[in-house]
């Protein structure tokens, strides 16, 4: 069984993120591997350890996005690909699933598990963009994937508990941090990981045109901040101003 | 006028509530047409016409609860051949981003997710989007038409016009090609007295509720006050409490009238869920939580303390009135 696992280079959650002038990422900044896709590359690793195969990581960003590649390579992915391409800088969903299509579309992959959405864009959309383009059919927020034969069979999150889905590979899985607790890298992993094959490819290298961005990023503005109110010291009369406020928003 | 469809996602026949809110915006925008697929998807349609849709586009074939995303694709393209709409608007929940997601690659126009806002400029759309977590807020403009935008649910407060929407039948065929993702069943895990996203009044916990054992704490101020308990990502993730009562970035978005966050640090990730709440107070050991500078009230005190005598007072003077 061929798995594909899409990851990416985000900005360290941990950090505060410094924009360039053009509304770009100051990529050299902190950055690590999107802590959703290290879930991915972990269910991915399980499905392999049950099922046998190949564990196959593909991103799109920078060279240095191979640190993201390379750290997920030392949990036990096989390989990795890298489309790293001056044209890709600003991406958006769209030309980003265009050119992770076109890199998966020549592995071949059983299952292509995604995360849910990026930490640092959010927007959730390369994983079905990404489906209609490889034409395959998608189960989504998954925190449990089972696999018997070609049959996939998904518990996929929902608002008050989950429901069931099924299909037949090749199959795109999306999946939540729900889904597996990644595993650290051991040294020998770290070590083993080094001579792992990460390829690099361009645009020219996939017969992808960047063409005309969908969308563009006009302004970038700290978000509204709400007015700080009072801070009090709980000196034994926080429960009445509590009162008094639940009292004037009428919701007592 | 432009052409602006909204598209109302439906779930076990009833309509999701983010497409009424979203009909606020769209009728600013141009003439509506709402489109329902599936079981109720007649009697939403005619729901998204009181709130402003002046016409309506419904089909109530079961394929469209069966299988996720294929088919509802399948006919809003086939529609989108026929209407060629100026803009395209979904609610940021998962059936919706599932369809919006395959039908932008379908007409290879891409699309503008997680917005909070969207709005006409120059002729185009353009829409307000958070990015990190809530910390920076993006003007996006969409270059393809038709723009495809995903608004954020409580974006937008629903109101009714008083309107009703010409309701068309939506012929549709659906090969059997896209009948591929089946549910093959619904599972209830938790269920709320209260909804979390329609409740008046929303108490969360986060880690400073120090562990699952202190969440019924939270369970009887919400009873005495007829809200709901959300919580953090933190305690989600540490799993004290099931992912349905999470609010966030990851989880549900509110806007009640009053927000209760205790043992909340307020990381962009959660306040992003609830920061348009009326009034927020806060509850936390730290002063210098994040969540104390946006709090209308922030208590700086023992949790563990302050809720059970909440409660009791709030019962007290319940019990007066």
């Amino acid at each position: 069984m061929k798995i594909v696992v899409t990851v990416k280079q985000v900005p360290d959650p941990n950090s505060s993120h410094v924009l360039e002038a053009d509304n770009t990422l100051g990529r050299d900044k902190e950055v690590v591997l999107d802590p959703g896709d290290e879930c991915g590359i972990e269910e991915g690793l399980q499905l392999k350890e049950a099922h046998g195969g190949e564990v196959v990581l593909v991103s799109m960003g920078p060279e240095r996005a191979k640190d993201a590649i390379r750290k997920g390579l030392s949990m036990g992915a096989d390989r990795g690909i890298l489309i790293t391409d001056a044209n890709l800088s600003g991406a958006d969903a769209y030309l980003t699933a265009r050119a992770l299509a076109a890199a998966i579309k020549a592995e071949q992959a059983d299952i292509v598990i995604c995360g849910t959405e990026s930490y640092d864009g959010s927007t959730g959309m390369v994983p079905p963009i990404l489906a209609e383009l490889l034409g395959l059919p998608q189960l989504t927020f998954a925190k449990k994937v089972e696999i018997d034969g070609s049959k996939v069979k998904v518990n996929r999150q929902t608002a008050d508990g989950h429901m069931v889905l099924e299909a037949t590979t090749p199959v795109l899985i999306t999946v939540t941090a729900a889904i597996a607790e990644p595993r650290y890298a051991s040294l020998k992993g770290i070590m083993a990981a080094r001579s792992k094959e990460v390829k690099q490819l361009s645009l020219g290298d996939l017969a992808v045109e960047a063409g005309e961005r969908a969308e563009t990023i006009e302004a970038m503005a700290d978000a509204e901040a709400r007015k700080a109110g009072a801070v009090i010291e709980d000196d034994g009369t926080a429960v009445d101003q509590i009162v008094k406020v639940l009292a004037d928003a009428k919701v007592l | 006028m432009a052409k602006v469809w909204v598209y109302g996602e439906m779930s076990e026949g009833k309509l999701n509530a983010t497409a009424a809110e979203i009909m606020a915006r769209a009728r600013e925008l141009g003439d509506v047409t709402a489109i329902t697929l599936g079981a109720g998807a007649k009697a939403a349609a005619a729901l998204l016409g009181k709130h402003g849709a002046k016409s309506a586009y419904a089909n109530e074939d079961p394929v469209f609860d069966e299988f996720l995303a294929e088919p509802a694709t399948d006919a809003l393209a086939d529609l989108h051949e026929k209407e060629s709409p100026d803009l395209i608007l979904f609610s940021f929940t998962s059936d919706s981003r599932d369809i919006a997601g395959r039908l932008a690659a379908r007409l290879g126009v891409g699309l503008i997710s997680n917005a909070s806002e969207v709005g006409a400029k120059n002729g185009g759309f353009t829409a307000k989007v958070p990015y990190f977590g809530g910390a920076k807020v993006a003007s996006v403009r969409a270059n393809a038409r038709p723009a495809i935008v995903l608004i954020r649910p409580k974006s937008f407060e629903a109101s009714e016009t008083g309107g009703t929407a010409e309701i068309k039948e939506l012929t549709v065929s659906i090969a059997d090609g896209s009948k591929r993702a089946r549910v093959v069943e619904r599972v209830v895990e938790a269920s709320e007295k209260v909804k979390l996203e329609d409740a008046k009044v929303v108490i969360s916990g986060g880690r400073g509720m120090g562990g699952p054992d202190n969440f019924p704490l939270l369970e009887e101020l919400a009873g005495a006050l007829g809200g709901a308990v959300g919580a953090s990502r933190a305690v989600v993730d540490a799993g004290w409490v099931p992912y349905s009562m999470q609010v966030g970035q990851t989880g549900k978005s509110v806007r009640p009238g009053v927000y209760i966050a205790v043992g909340i640090s307020g990381a962009m990730q959660h306040t992003v869920g609830m920061k348009t709440s009326k009034v927020i107070i806060a509850i936390n050991k730290d002063a210098e939580a994040p969540i104390m500078k946006m709090a209308d009230l922030g208590v700086v005190g023992d949790a563990l303390k302050i809720v059970p005598a909440l409660t009791a007072a709030v019962k007290a003077k319940k019990g007066k009135s």
